[in-house]
């Protein structure tokens, strides 16, 4: 359902989607059949001449079984539905994955997105890390952990293309990951209103098979535009 | 117990009022007139914020030109605009028409009494809303310009001037919303005091109209859950204007505190909209379906419980915002469980249907289209109830497009249904029906080709509060800017179709049929007083109760109605 | 004075008009404060250092000021059993004993305040301190106002007129009373 509108460029994108599109089958269900029967007792029980309504009070266990009986259908619905809401949600939020060695830093401000990543060595926070700003290089089919921050107000990292979102809140270091597996250069935008500034600080993900990542590293820790700390 | 009502009927009348304008029109104390001030000055701003919206829209549809009636656009004005937009509808056209103008006209007349219990405290009341909007509008004057935060206002970004740029207009909208809140507060003691105490002789509990009932559990919502973000706004007024730092991070503070004392009441706060609502709702449909209510105790039993519930889901605004991701599930859950009393309610009142003998007047189309779209708005509220699809929902206009569609039938449809099933009472003339049902299909029609196209710019990762998309790539494509031009021009449609009302509503005033006491044939009291009601409601003798409200096509009667003041 | 609606008279749910308003306000009250001392216990309870800036609070101070408070109450509830005897001059003699009370509480937290920001310890100093002003301000506000509302149904008790609000106003102050007996352990006594 979403693939159509937005790529999904990132391993557990297609998880999210399709978390969505059961939600989608399961409340269209719901939604049509109720729309259907509003409309049809619309039609079917306008006034006509002579024709008293019925007198109905909906307190017999008869009439209330109308209202029971799909309430409780819905309550199964749900719980299905929270079932896989919670699982998506484990998957993406409270697990990193074993293997990812690739850390890099993502770092937000008023109005711009600076990212810190390891150089050559491929450890972050080394001498020869390699800093941009607004654009952010990654490897595909490589699970990478990303350390969220702000430097003054509350942002958001978001890459729709990833279905990745996390808020970013200044004094703290947030965690997440992610893993692409789709090259190709996505949108970052930032989700959550920081000031006048909040839509002039769009970025981009560049994703990079493994022997343009190398590449680029080493072009970019040739003109030294390494910063080995950050505040 | 009860009382005698013939010993009652002089109370009211002991003095004589010398009536100036001032004291008839602007210092009243009469329900009547209050409940007009609330509903034109609710109205008033309600134009306001349709400006906003309608700058805003034009700047998306083309970015960088200038907004006729309006200028250029930029960055600041226009977070100006949809933060004020957001906050004018919720609390100063929402609130102030369903609770407080309904709420006010309506409770002692469906109630059987001369007014309110405190006349003077309910223009009190009104005195302070009317002053809260007159700072939020200075407030867009100031030096530095209308506070541009978001009607959620999340600090640091809130907290200071040194990030908003308004160091003056921060202030002014923090003390605007903190006066609407006392407003409300102390119009609450009438709604639950007048009801509790003041029925007329003979009314059970379960004879009291459903609308009543919704309004009052809404103002005790209110008053639970507001209490908390009173004390956030004082704190954050306070590193505003003082420099503490309660939500700075930098010195100890928390801004997520902020969050969650904002959202609990944030959500308890939809509710306290919806609920009146929907009370509208099902007295309109009542009449026009010529039915019983389905199932009375257990629309008041789930309105209850929806409310009880409401204080447990706030946190599904906050998924993704650096809480413990464990909060997730309980929140999911509580949320998703939310969903069955309202499933509930949308299946009783399409249960009232069954049977009935439905004509389709405009406010029973009102009343009907509120079911019709809530149940979008109803349904889209699971993908972000659902955490895992949340993280790619959140802060897009996807979310924005869910509620409006439970916000515009709140607080547009549930409005108007309201006002063309009341105006006659209200105003003792009858509405044009034929002009209704113009401005009835020119507003339902343009409004679903507005927000249907924002769920499909939201499931394309569009995020919101943004004022030009031209810098994202994924997102300056020419299809979804055609969307954008599309929403916009549907937009202007819908604007241009409330002229019709406008019209409808001044000319009524003045020559629309007279309407005499009940031309709908509804049972509850308000149709057994004159219309309008004279100041003390029935100076003839206050009314007694010996039915429910909705006793329609009952078998043991001839006529198809069956008001509640008739002995037989 | 102007007519009553009979609105006002009746009492279906069997308690006084006055009287259920004041619940609701009372009610509205608890949750604001409720807000306030809450977000305060959570911030306490993330914040050790803070047991380091408490130590600075004064509790002689604060036990005084509690009994004074305290003491208040008795009079106010003396002033309601007065006028539940119609002896309106009698009730606002003990209502003026809790204005001077209520007064006494404001005077001596006015040195208090003055002594603790003479040592460096202002509203804005750390969070603790911003608490413990902003929580103890709205709350001696809150007595303000009651001491001037109190002089209004004290005047009219006086002259035997709406005796039923001495009962209210006291309502009010209890809670006044009671929202103290919840800030002095966390301001004073918690270190």
């Amino acid at each position: 359902m979403i693939e159509s509108l937005r790529v999904a460029a990132s391993t557990y994108a297609s998880d999210i989607d399709n978390l969505i599109t059961l939600i989608g089958v399961l409340v269209g269900f719901w939604f049509i059949l109720c729309e259907v029967v509003f409309f049809w007792l619309i039609w079917r029980y306008r006034a006509k001449p002579g024709v008293k309504a019925e007198y109905v009070t909906g307190e017999e266990k008869s009439q209330k079984r109308w209202i029971t009986i799909p309430h409780l259908l819905v309550l199964v619905c749900d719980v299905f539905i929270i079932w896989g809401a919670v699982r998506v949600w484990v998957e993406v939020k409270q697990h990193l994955p074993e293997d990812a060695t690739h850390v890099v830093r993502v770092m937000s401000q008023q109005w711009a997105w600076s990212f810190d990543h390891p150089g050559p060595d491929g450890i972050l926070d080394t001498d020869d890390d390699i800093r941009t700003v607004d654009e952010l290089h990654v490897q595909v089919d490589t699970p990478t952990i990303f350390k969220l921050e702000s430097r003054d107000v509350l942002h958001s990292f978001s890459i729709p293309a990833f279905r990745l979102k996390q808020d970013a809140i200044p004094g703290r270091v947030i965690t997440g990951w992610f893993q692409p597996n789709l090259t190709g250069t996505f949108d970052i935008q930032c989700a959550e209103i920081c000031g006048i500034g909040h839509a002039l600080m769009p970025a981009r993900v560049v994703v990079e098979s493994a022997e343009e990542h190398a590449a680029w590293i080493a072009e970019k820790s040739a003109t030294h535009l390494a910063s080995a700390t950050n505040p | 117990m009860a009382q005698t009502v013939p010993s009652e009927a002089h109370g009211h009348d002991a003095h004589h009022h010398v009536e100036t304008f001032w004291s008839k029109y602007v210092f009243s104390t009469d329900h009547k007139m209050i409940a007009k001030q609330y509903m034109f000055t609710g109205l008033a701003m309600g134009a306001i914020g349709a400006f906003f919206a309608y700058v805003f829209r034009m700047q998306l549809a083309f970015p960088g030109m200038s907004v006729p009636g309006y200028g250029m656009v930029g960055p600041n004005e226009y977070n100006m605009l949809v933060t004020n937009h957001g906050t004018i509808m919720i609390f100063w056209v929402a609130m102030p028409v369903l609770i407080a103008a309904f709420g006010n006209f309506l409770i002692p007349l469906m109630l059987g009494c001369d007014d309110m219990v405190f006349p003077r405290i309910n223009r009190l009341s009104y005195q302070i809303f009317l002053l809260s909007a007159i700072v939020l509008i200075c407030g867009f004057f100031v030096e530095g310009g209308g506070f541009g935060g978001a009607w959620t206002s999340y600090p640091p970004l809130s907290a200071n001037a040194k990030y908003n740029l308004t160091p003056l207009g921060q202030s002014f909208w923090l003390v605007a919303v903190a006066l609407e809140f006392v407003a409300f507060l102390l119009g609450g003691i009438n709604f639950i005091t007048t009801t509790m105490n003041s029925r007329a002789p003979g009314m059970k509990m379960t004879d009291i109209p459903m609308v009543i009932w919704m309004i009052v559990i809404a103002s005790i919502l209110f008053m639970v859950s507001v209490g908390p973000l009173i004390a956030g706004a004082v704190m954050l007024f306070m590193d505003q204007q003082v420099g503490t730092h309660f939500y700075d991070p930098t010195t100890g503070g928390d801004p997520i505190l902020w969050q969650h004392l904002f959202w609990f009441f944030g959500h308890p706060e939809v509710y306290v909209v919806l609920l009146p609502a929907m009370g509208i709702t099902a007295d309109v449909m009542a009449t026009f379906a010529r039915k019983k209510l389905f199932a009375y105790r257990t629309v008041l039993y789930t309105a209850i419980g929806t409310g009880v519930l409401s204080f447990t889901v706030w946190a599904h605004h906050q998924f993704i915002a650096g809480i413990d991701p464990r909060m997730a599930h309980v929140f999911t859950i509580t949320t998703l469980l939310i969903s069955i009393p309202i499933a509930e309610m949308c299946f009783v009142y399409i249960a009232t249907l069954w049977g009935g003998s439905i004509t389709l007047t405009t406010p029973m189309l009102w009343a009907l289209a509120f079911v019709a779209e809530f149940l979008i708005g109803g349904v889209t509220g699971i993908f972000l109830g659902a955490s895992g699809a949340d993280i790619y929902f959140h802060d897009t206009y996807f979310v924005l497009a869910h509620f409006h569609y439970t916000f515009f039938p709140i607080a547009i449809i549930g409005t108007y249904a309201g006002i063309t099933y009341w105006f006659p009472k209200m105003f003792g003339r009858m509405m044009n029906d034929t002009l209704g049902k113009i401005h009835f299909w020119g507003t339902i029609i343009p409004f679903n080709l507005i927000f249907i196209p924002l769920f499909i710019l939201g499931a394309a990762g569009q995020h919101r509060r943004i004022y030009d998309y031209s810098l994202f790539p994924e997102l300056a494509t020419p299809e979804l800017q055609a969307v954008r031009v599309f929403a916009t021009v549907s937009l202007l449609v819908m604007l241009a179709f409330q002229a019709v009302f406008i019209f409808n509503f001044v000319t009524s005033l003045r020559r629309g049929k007279k309407a005499g006491e009940n031309p709908w044939k509804a049972n509850t009291l308000e149709w057994s007083a004159a219309s309008p009601p004279p100041h003390g409601n029935w100076p003839e003798g206050l009314p007694s109760v010996y039915r429910g409200p909705y006793e329609y096509a009952h078998p043991d009667r001839e006529e198809d109605y069956w008001p509640q003041h008739l002995p037989n | 004075m102007s007519a009553r609606p009979i609105a006002t008279t009746r009492s279906t749910a069997g308690m006084p008009t006055g009287r259920l308003a004041v619940w609701w306000v009372i009610a509205s009250e608890i949750v604001i404060f409720g807000g306030l001392l809450g977000s305060y216990i959570m911030h306490r309870l993330n914040h050790d250092a803070w047991s380091n800036h408490a130590a600075n609070t004064n509790v002689y101070i604060g036990t005084f000021n509690t009994l004074v408070l305290l003491t208040s109450s008795l009079s106010a509830v003396l002033a309601h059993k007065a006028a539940d005897a119609q002896d309106g001059p009698k009730a606002a003699r003990f209502l003026f004993l809790t204005m001077l009370g209520g007064a006494t509480f404001v005077v001596v937290k006015a040195f208090e305040w003055r002594m603790e920001i003479h040592h460096g310890f202002t509203i804005t100093a750390n969070t603790f301190w911003s608490f413990y002003y902003t929580a103890a301000g709205l709350h001696a506000l809150h007595v303000i106002a009651g001491v001037i509302i109190m002089g209004i149904v004290a005047q009219q008790a006086k002259k035997n007129l709406e005796l039923h609000r001495v009962e209210l106003i006291g309502v009010y102050w209890h809670f006044v009373d009671v929202v103290w007996i919840f800030l002095f352990p966390l301001l004073y006594i918690a270190k």
